[in-house]
């Protein structure tokens, strides 16, 4: 839009008819004539005028506005100076903020330009390079409101639902699944013959061989016993230590505790071991009805050990959306979206290097890689510090990814400047002040790397 | 799994409304309603044919369509033409530029009390005219005329009531456990040890929607610390350090702090938001319980459960002297002078509004004079019973009462640190004095 409003008062000048526009560059014409030549400077004003009240009413007024608005309070009525601008400083939340922001600022600005280097290079080489073009830079056409719905849903916990974990928990699957009982534990109570032990679950009282034991464990799920058979009490044979694992829970209720009651259902194939004095002196799988014989032992007291393994939790995928991985897993979803669009200005700007340094290159034997990073990057600098400064702008105005992936529980710990800055003045508190304030100070943020980047435009087109 | 991926589409829809804030929000109302308007009451004078009126609430879904019934009704009486807007979840957010652009909606329907004091001091509210005024005398008890007031002027009609001393079950979850609902905090947690070593988790914790969170929180504290404490923490009177909360935040902690307790552990709580933790026990069977009010039952519903049979709830167990009755409700304020906002709020706070209303599910009415033979549900007839009856140990949310930078915005004041809490409930000290830090900032 602001192209278009540059262009019209453009011309009058440029066309080296107005002699208070350009006077050093037009010493050939007699000043005399310059008026009759060219339209007269009042007319420049009128071209001038659409643009600098547009701009005046939608960027300059609302600039002083708010310089002036963040010096009051939440209402507006009582002058407070600095205040709200040392209230960002020391309110913890601000702070997290501006935290957040720097690590935004270290790290997507040089993803995102090494991601679209990458793609661009690796794209002049291939033959659907458009094809390939066009599907990376497609998330730039969808709002980012609807890519943050988008990976919202990507970054689910459960497998079932986000894409992330469905693809890490299938990968470990491969590795090592559970087959065993994650969700089984002891009752909580100290009548309870077993106790947990650094994963493991215990008998508290030592038995010998001829002897029964009693492992009652809770919390399996009723799905996962759907097919279970019904447990049978030990019956250990001479010189055998015996015994059962099975869920002391009757579906219903009802039924004793510690006691292996008529519908309650045995665990199978769990691993069972005799320790004595910390050594395993034997070890069994239960049957189909929970029961065990530990046989070979030689006289002597030993505790029965359900070894960890049987309570191996499957791996439940990564917690994206918990409060330590919330920053990294947006930033992910920005660099998704702007992959594509750094990666087409470099492509632009990799095809304006000219081929025959690189040619010379390869003939002097440059490997592929010493032409890539002594020739091509250097060339490719001001292209990319151009990717890489209008990044670190739209880092630090980020807002929409965070608001809708973070979930309301991590939000602080997610919260970036932009997302406070309208938190603070909309939502609940309404303190505008202190709003203004926070966006003046990202303002004062953005600036420099806005005046790089319009030094650079301006010494390109020089 | 396509149901959620809807949901949380719909949910994203909702934020995306919400942030784009401006006027085009509003859900266009079918012409086939006004168009039947004249068959259907030919006797009536249409005072306002031709007004056009914007009104703005946080309903979506189901909620959303049954009060753009009510507003049916009222077109149909009336004339006018009543356009409905969605605000999202966070209301403040939502009507706090339009009414600095000085385009707010015709009437709005306030979450919060908060909000009442807030706009008034802000004049951004009208105050009911005299026969509005009637309306709330004749059919409201004085506590819900104050609810809606701000420095002695009348604002407010409190248009729909929530009962939040609720805990949901799923009976069959309680069946296969052989438990029954308990009636005292100590049963409760005995409850929930019987159905974890069932193998179902007791809780789904909506974890995510912080103002959950304050609801167990304000069932917990009125229940253990009495009426007259409730209402002295509600105006910050007493510091969030003292004892009684220290007791509160103890016995919550004796839910929160089991990870087989609640369905996912604490950090799955924490992402699960709040229609999604009803339908958890509701629709995919994975746990027994859910705590929070009367509107659970809409969703239970959404999810495929009957209410009364599978879908039951008990009463929000003692966890000291005090049967806890803690109730929320929204405010409807005109914000302008518009013809035809008085007329509206005038027939949202009449019999006649509400009993249209109260036949519609997923609706409470606090006006006393809806009869609750309205009620399309035997088990709503039962809790609207409970509000009208309830007197004066009834109380209102607190954290609605609160600033709302305190007790109602997402991710800041009590909603965060209440999440803080359920992350490490070891932490009860640090909590409460950060808790006491957020509100001296809100209250001063």
């Amino acid at each position: 839009m602001t192209d278009r409003l540059d262009g019209p008062p453009a011309p009058p000048p440029v066309s080296q008819a107005v002699p208070e526009a350009a006077p050093e560059k037009a010493p050939e014409p007699a000043p005399v004539k310059a008026g009759s030549l060219g339209p007269p400077a009042r007319l420049a004003i009128w071209f001038l005028l659409p643009g600098v009240l547009l701009l005046g009413a939608m960027v300059i007024y609302p600039i002083i506005y708010s310089i002036f608005r963040s010096f009051y309070d939440s209402n507006g009525n009582t002058f407070v100076g600095v205040e709200n601008y040392a209230t960002i400083f020391n309110d913890s939340s601000t702070l997290t903020t501006i935290r957040n922001n720097l690590i935004w600022v270290a790290v997507a600005p040089a993803l995102v330009t090494a991601v679209g280097l990458v793609f661009a290079v690796l794209t002049e080489r291939i033959r659907w390079a458009t094809a390939f073009k066009l599907i990376v830079f497609m998330p730039m056409a969808v709002s980012l409101m609807a890519s943050g719905v988008i990976f919202r849903l990507v970054y689910e916990q459960a497998p079932d639902r986000g894409v992330a974990n469905a693809i890490i928990t299938s990968v470990t699957d491969v590795f090592g699944s559970s087959d065993g009982y994650p969700d089984a534990r002891p009752r909580e109570n100290d009548r309870s013959p077993v106790a947990g032990q650094q994963g493991a679950v215990v008998t508290k009282q030592p038995a010998g061989p001829g002897k029964a034991v009693l492992l009652p464990l809770v919390g399996v799920k009723p799905e996962t016993l759907a097919s279970a058979a019904t447990a049978k009490a030990p019956q250990p044979g001479p010189g055998e230590l015996a015994g059962t694992v099975w869920v002391d829970f009757t579906q219903g209720g009802g039924g004793a505790v510690n006691q292996v009651d008529p519908t309650e259902k045995g665990l199978t194939g769990v691993t069972v071991e005799a320790v004595q004095n910390g050594a395993v002196k034997a070890t069994a799988t239960t049957e189909a009805d929970g029961t065990f014989r530990l046989t070979g032992l030689a006289p002597g007291d030993y505790l029965v050990r359900l070894p960890e393994s049987n309570f191996h939790a499957a791996f439940n995928g990564i917690a994206w959306l918990g409060p330590a991985l919330i920053t990294p897993a947006i930033i992910g979803a920005f660099i998704w979206v702007w992959a594509g669009f750094s990666m087409v200005l470099i492509a632009a700007g990799l095809s304006a290097i000219p081929r025959d340094a690189l040619e010379a290159a390869r003939i002097d034997g440059a490997t592929e890689w010493q032409v890539f990073r002594k020739i091509t990057i250097p060339l490719l600098a001001p292209v990319l510090l151009v990717v890489f400064v209008t990044m670190i702008i739209n880092t630090l105005k980020v807002f929409d990814l965070v608001f809708v992936i973070a979930p309301g529980s991590v939000q602080p710990q997610a919260n970036v400047i932009a997302l406070e800055m309208w938190r603070v003045s909309f939502g609940g508190g309404g303190n505008q002040g202190l709003g203004s304030a926070l966006s003046i100070f990202l303002l004062i943020l953005v600036l420099p790397f806005m005046i790089i980047n319009i030094r650079r435009f301006r010494r390109d087109n020089q | 799994m396509r149901k959620s991926i809807a949901m949380a589409t719909t949910a994203g829809l909702a934020l995306a409304l919400a942030a784009c804030g401006g006027g085009e929000a509003a859900a266009p109302t079918t012409p086939a309603a006004s168009g039947s308007a004249p068959a259907s009451a030919p006797a009536e004078a249409k005072t306002l044919e031709g007004v056009s009126l914007e009104v703005a609430a946080k309903w979506t879904g189901s909620e959303q369509t049954n009060f753009e019934q009510v507003l049916k009704a009222f077109e149909a009486k009336t004339g006018a033409k009543v356009t409905y807007a969605s605000t999202g979840e966070d209301t403040g957010a939502y009507l706090g530029p339009r009414i600095q652009g000085g385009s707010p909606p015709d009437v709005a329907i306030l979450p919060q009390p908060g909000l009442v004091q807030q706009y008034a001091d802000q004049k951004a509210l009208k105050p009911l005219t005299a026969e509005v005024q009637k309306q709330l005398d004749d059919n409201y008890t004085p506590y819900w005329k104050e609810l809606g007031s701000a420095d002695g002027q009348v604002y407010g009609v409190l248009v729909k009531a929530a009962h939040k001393s609720l805990i949901w079950y799923r009976d069959q979850a309680f069946q296969d456990a052989g438990t029954q609902p308990p009636a005292t905090w100590d049963d409760l947690v005995t409850t929930a040890q019987t159905i974890a070593d069932s193998g179902t988790a007791p809780f789904s914790l909506c974890g995510a929607s912080g103002w959950t969170l304050t609801d167990l929180f304000e069932n917990v504290y009125l229940s253990s610390a009495g009426p007259e404490n409730y209402t002295k923490l509600s105006k910050h009177e007493i510091p969030w350090t003292d004892a009684s909360v220290t007791t509160a935040l103890e016995k919550i902690g004796q839910l929160v702090g089991k990870k087989e307790f609640l369905l996912g552990g604490s950090s799955g709580a924490l992402q699960t938001d709040f229609p999604t933790c009803v339908t958890q026990v509701y629709g995919q069977d994975k746990s027994a319980m859910v705590i929070e009010a009367d509107f659970v039952g809409t969703t239970a519903e959404e999810s495929g459960a009957k209410l009364g049979e599978e879908a039951k709830y008990f009463p929000f167990p003692k966890a000291g002297d005090t049967e806890p009755v803690v109730l929320g409700g929204d405010i409807a304020v005109a914000l302008k002078d518009s013809k035809g906002s008085m007329e509206l709020l005038e027939f949202l706070a009449s019999k006649e509004g509400g009993e249209i209303w109260a036949k519609l599910p997923g609706y409470l009415s606090p006006n006393r004079n809806v009869s609750p033979d309205n009620y399309p549900s035997e088990l709503t007839k039962k809790l609207a019973e409970t509000i009208i009856s309830a007197g004066d140990a009834v109380r209102y949310d607190m954290s609605d009462l609160a600033p709302s930078a305190f007790g109602g915005t997402d991710g800041k004041g009590e909603w965060k640190l209440l999440q803080d809490f359920v992350r490490n409930p070891a932490d009860v000290k640090g909590v409460q004095s950060k808790l006491e830090d957020e509100a001296k900032k809100a209250w001063k």
